[in-house]
């Protein structure tokens, strides 16, 4: 059967240390048995590798930065819809999604893109300072959690609470602090890079549980794959997992996802206590860097998102394989100063 | 003491042991193979105890006791709990 080629724009081609989803979310896609897709990268620093993955990659534009808000985005998008008539658009950074929420009704009806995203109100209700509230209204587990947005307010939680905690940035960034002065220290370099608030969590001791998941926004869950992190680097990212069999990691994510409504794909990140409880330390509003091990265990979860956008019948996976790994590496890419400069000097590529 | 022993966990003939539950995954000798077949096929402490007296020339207490580290191990790990 012949696939239906569509043209799919997708940002997150940071493939570093810290890795964006961009690059493994196109390795599904490529893999779609119905469609045939274009890949259109969006990207916003020069050295992005995704930019200079020719065989994932067909063309890369720079788009302008999130604070530059909604007008400028939509200016640039429009110019190379022009140029690339766009059919899916996948954001893949937390930081860009609010824009492209609020540009999702525009850009699906004005210029034929279509998207997978929650609403604004649902996106705002799992963030890391709202998670509290969000957990108890879907019955969830979270450790101690207090917002703040001054330094003086550690003096008052250092009373309340043992060491460690965590301290959190707004959107990206964790730091486990032992003591007071490490947890002010750890204020103002997250505040400085991301601004206010700043989350306080308790710090949980267990193993580090993630989920993989998508919604289709009318409240099904359409998969989800648990994973166990094997090797963490010093930015809490896992460089290897497995997926495991865990029933109750997927009532508990499929859960939120169905009674949500949740739209699109999600990542849930929980710490398994040593008295065996689960407790959701955040809900990241699109797919993981880790994505393509569910398409490899069975569940592609991009192309699933792809369809449903483009208005494909999508069944709801049932399975998917037990003891699949993934072992992140390392690649030098060589790249003549002539495919640099062409993103560099004309912001395409 | 009865054992209940996780009746997922993947065990091959070469001793490598994965817990699908957890993702963890160990190597085990001979009788670590041994021990962990009889658990998955019902088989109680005492009929290990027993059966591996009889053939490995050790004396009871000693046998007991490496055999209980090891129950406790695999309970650590989560392959087995007590019942």
């Amino acid at each position: 059967m012949s696939r239906r080629k569509v043209t799919v724009a997708v940002s997150g081609l940071n493939n570093i240390d810290s890795p964006g989803p961009g690059i493994p979310v196109i390795r599904g896609l490529r893999e779609s048995k119905t469609f045939d897709v274009r890949i259109i990268g969006l990207s916003y620093e020069n050295l992005e590798p995704g930019i200079y993955m020719e065989d994932l990659v067909d063309k890369t534009y720079q788009i302008p930065y999130p604070i530059s808000g909604t007008e400028s985005i939509l200016e640039r998008l429009i110019y190379i819809n022009n140029k690339e008539n766009i059919d899916l658009l996948i954001p893949n950074f937390d930081a860009e999604l609010f824009n492209f929420i609020k540009l999702a009704p525009y850009l699906d009806k004005e210029l034929g893109i279509k998207t997978m995203m929650p609403d604004v109100e649902l996106f705002e209700a799992r963030h890391k300072s709202e998670l509290h509230k969000f957990a108890q209204k879907y019955n969830i587990l979270v450790p101690m959690h207090r917002t703040i947005t001054s330094k003086s307010e550690i003096d008052e939680i250092s009373k309340e609470y043992d060491y460690p905690l965590v301290i959190k940035g707004k959107c990206y960034d964790a730091y486990v602090v032992n003591s007071k002065e490490e947890a002010l220290s750890s204020f103002d370099k997250l505040s400085n890079k991301w601004g206010l608030p700043i989350i306080v969590q308790e710090f949980v001791k267990g193993g580090e549980f993630n989920v993989t998941a998508i919604g289709d926004g009318k409240g099904r869950c359409i998969g989800a794959v648990p994973m166990r992190k094997l090797y963490i680097t010093d930015k809490g990212k896992a460089w290897s997992g497995i997926t495991i069999d865990d029933e109750e990691l997927l009532q508990l994510s499929c859960s939120i996802v169905e009674k949500s409504k949740w739209k699109g794909g999600c990542e849930f990140e929980y710490i398994c206590s040593e008295d065996g409880r689960y407790y959701l330390i955040e809900m990241n509003p699109r797919f993981p860097a880790w994505v393509y091990l569910a398409v490899a265990a069975g569940q592609n979860h991009p192309d699933a998102l792809m369809r449903l956008a483009l208005g494909e019948d999508v069944k709801s996976y049932e399975d998917y394989q037990i003891g699949k790994l993934f072992i992140r590496y390392s690649y030098d890419q060589i790249v003549d100063i002539s495919e640099f400069q062409q993103i560099a000097m004309y912001g395409e590529k | 003491m009865e054992i209940s022993i996780n009746k997922n966990i993947v065990l091959n003939d070469s001793g490598f042991v994965f817990n699908p539950s957890t993702g963890d995954s160990f190597n085990t000798n001979e009788i670590g193979i041994y021990i962990l077949k009889s658990l998955i096929a019902g088989g109680s402490i005492e009929n290990i105890l027993t059966s591996l007296t009889s053939e490995y020339s050790v004396d009871s207490d000693s046998l007991e006791r490496d055999v209980e580290d090891f129950i406790t191990m695999l309970r650590i790990y989560k392959i087995t709990s007590v019942v």
